[in-house]
């Protein structure tokens, strides 16, 4: 965070190759000097940054472990910034995660295992990898912040839950896939992720920045338009189109106290009311004779 | 049926109103084909693609986006009359050769198939007809190898659909830009591609013979075949839902059998299981492997 209390955040619309790691990463280090460069005090990277998305049998090759020499390179890369990318984790038990990393000064800060795992359509990820099972909030030097996945947003308990745990700041690292074709200019996909964005950034009060990636996987295309919002619901920043950028917006972290004095939506949430309700659906599913 | 491009009819194709929910926006459309063949040929280590040119909608399309994406000198146009196909279809692909400023090479292919006919005489027009496409796509892998540039496919969604084309004939390509559009939406796109509108406009066929026409053999216009491919493949919806909505029986009845019995087209051959890890069932990597 500058003197000003406002924060540079970057997006890496990057156009990561499939199943190449050695190479994603000397591009993800390129990317950290370009935003290190621009003044960026944040760089998120998309979903699966370090590998690409369609891995299918790749995943277990593209895996790294949390005690593999790499990730002391990952780490390298936030000395100057705080950096968000995405790699497949595997755990010790050879479970393989679709995950995010929150790197700071040198250290992973957090890591979000993805839990919503799309397996229908065009997706197959339960195929690959085990589901995470928390959403977890984190401390950075500029607030509290949250990581939701690409499909962990079409889920509205979990931003919900981050929402709770009072964050300042939803990250989305995404791949998605481009479809839908009408008389629109843009992709059917593009207005679902802007709705929806936009819709949690202002029912939540609370900066929403969506990093999805660019280029071309066995023919789906993944259409970019990674934007920066606000806590009023406004798009601060958006690369429309499918090119690779580096979206850069600069933001006043004290928007998030005056939204909520205006619409003090989470002052009123009432989060007991919700558990007994969800208890009682849970318990009268549970009651069903068949 | 053999049914290299040309194969829908769309006399229509211009002047009619397209059906609303298979309307496009051509040029977010035509980006992310241009997209597509730029990142799909570069990736693997090519500059360069090689089609057949028929001068019909299909092939004119793919030759525009091809050269947008590439440039023209990266591609190679292959015009492969055979002696009974309309003079006018190779003089329909020579202007978009003149127009594209695209690299042309003409074969006629007469020879060589009335070579192997000779010794079979009493083979039928649908029998010769998939043997022209097949010699088609030899001399295209040919020309892919001498030219290093990759096969651009030219078939659309409802041909691939509908099985109307021949299995490793037309059907054989690299990649394939124009496989999840409709018929009626290659005539948007051409069209606003800059296609010659002749060509947009002329009636599909596969020129096998004088006067052959894709939506007679269907028995159904391209038209309505997409409406119904639309309800039934990208929204599921039942036999029922479609007669519902005005559908004839029998139409719907027809298309969902071609559709059905034709799917052994657009997979590889099966394979008969035997180990742990059997290539396409539970031995899946990306084509875009490592690219």
């Amino acid at each position: 965070m500058n003197a000003d209390g406002r924060l540079t955040v970057g997006l890496a619309q990057i156009d990561p190759a499939l199943g190449d790691r050695d190479r994603n990463l000397e591009r993800h280090r390129e990317w950290v000097g370009q935003a290190t460069a621009a003044g960026a005090n944040l760089l998120v990277f998309p979903e699966l940054s370090l590998t690409g998305y369609f891995l299918k049998d790749l995943v277990p090759d593209s895996a790294i472990r949390l005690d593999d020499p790499i990730m002391g390179e990952l780490a390298g890369l936030s000395t100057k910034l705080d950096v968000v990318l995405g790699a497949v984790v595997e755990d010790p038990d050879h479970r393989y995660f679709n995950a995010s990393l929150y790197f700071s000064h040198g250290e992973l800060v957090h890591l979000h295992r993805k839990v919503y795992l799309p397996t229908y359509g065009m997706f197959d990820e339960q195929r690959y990898f085990a589901p995470g099972d928390r959403f977890r909030s984190f401390k950075t030097g500029f607030g509290r912040t949250g990581i939701l996945v690409c499909e962990d947003i079409w889920h509205l308990s979990s931003a919900y839950i981050l929402s709770l745990e009072g964050v300042d700041m939803i990250i989305c690292p995404s791949s998605s896939p481009g479809r839908g074709i009408t008389t629109d200019e843009r992709l059917g996909t593009a207005e679902s992720y802007n709705l929806v964005c936009r819709t949690y950034a202002q029912f939540l009060t609370t900066f929403f920045l969506y990093c999805n990636r660019v280029g071309f996987e066995d023919g789906a295309n993944f259409w970019g338009g990674s934007m920066v919002i606000g806590p009023n619901g406004d798009i601060i920043a958006q690369q429309e189109d499918a090119d690779e950028a580096l979206v850069l917006a600069s933001l006043d972290l004290a928007q998030v106290r005056r939204e909520r004095l205006a619409n003090p939506l989470l002052r009123d949430e009432r989060l007991e009311l919700t558990i007994n309700e969800l208890r009682r659906v849970l318990h009268e599913r549970t009651r069903k004779p068949f | 049926m053999n049914c290299d491009e040309s194969c829908m009819s769309a006399p229509a194709s211009l002047s009619e109103p397209v059906f609303p929910p298979l309307a496009i926006h051509p040029e977010l459309v035509k980006r992310i084909l241009v997209g597509f063949i730029r990142n799909e040929v570069r990736k693997v280590g090519f500059e360069r693609v090689v089609l057949g040119l028929s001068g019909g909608v299909d092939s004119s399309l793919v030759a525009t986006l091809a050269s947008e994406a590439l440039g023209p000198r990266n591609v190679l146009a292959v015009v492969m009359p055979y002696r009974t196909s309309d003079p006018k279809s190779r003089n329909d692909a020579l202007q978009v050769v003149q127009q594209l400023g695209i690299e042309q090479l003409e074969i006629d292919i007469s020879p060589q198939i009335d070579a192997y006919f000779e010794r079979f005489p009493a083979a039928d027009q649908k029998r010769r007809g998939n043997k022209m496409a097949r010699e088609r796509m030899t001399i295209l892998y040919d020309q892919s190898f001498a030219s290093r540039g990759l096969v651009i496919g030219t078939s659309n969604k409802t041909e691939l659909l509908l099985g109307y084309g021949t299995i490793y004939g037309d059907m054989a390509s690299a990649i394939n830009p124009i496989g999840d559009l409709y018929k009626t939406q290659v005539w948007q796109l051409a069209d606003a591609a800059g296609v010659p509108t002749a060509i947009v406009q002329k009636a599909p066929s596969a020129d096998l013979w004088a006067g052959q026409s894709d939506e007679t053999e269907l028995g159904f216009q391209y038209r309505m075949i997409d409406q119904l491919l639309y309800y039934l493949v990208d929204h599921r919806y039942s036999i029922d839902e479609l007669k519902r909505l005005g559908f004839a029986e029998a139409f719907v009845e027809d298309i969902i059998r071609r559709v059905r019995d034709n799917q052994y087209k657009r997979r590889l051959p099966v394979i008969a299981k035997l180990s742990s890890r059997t290539i396409d069932r539970d031995f899946r990597y990306p084509r875009d492997w490592g690219h």
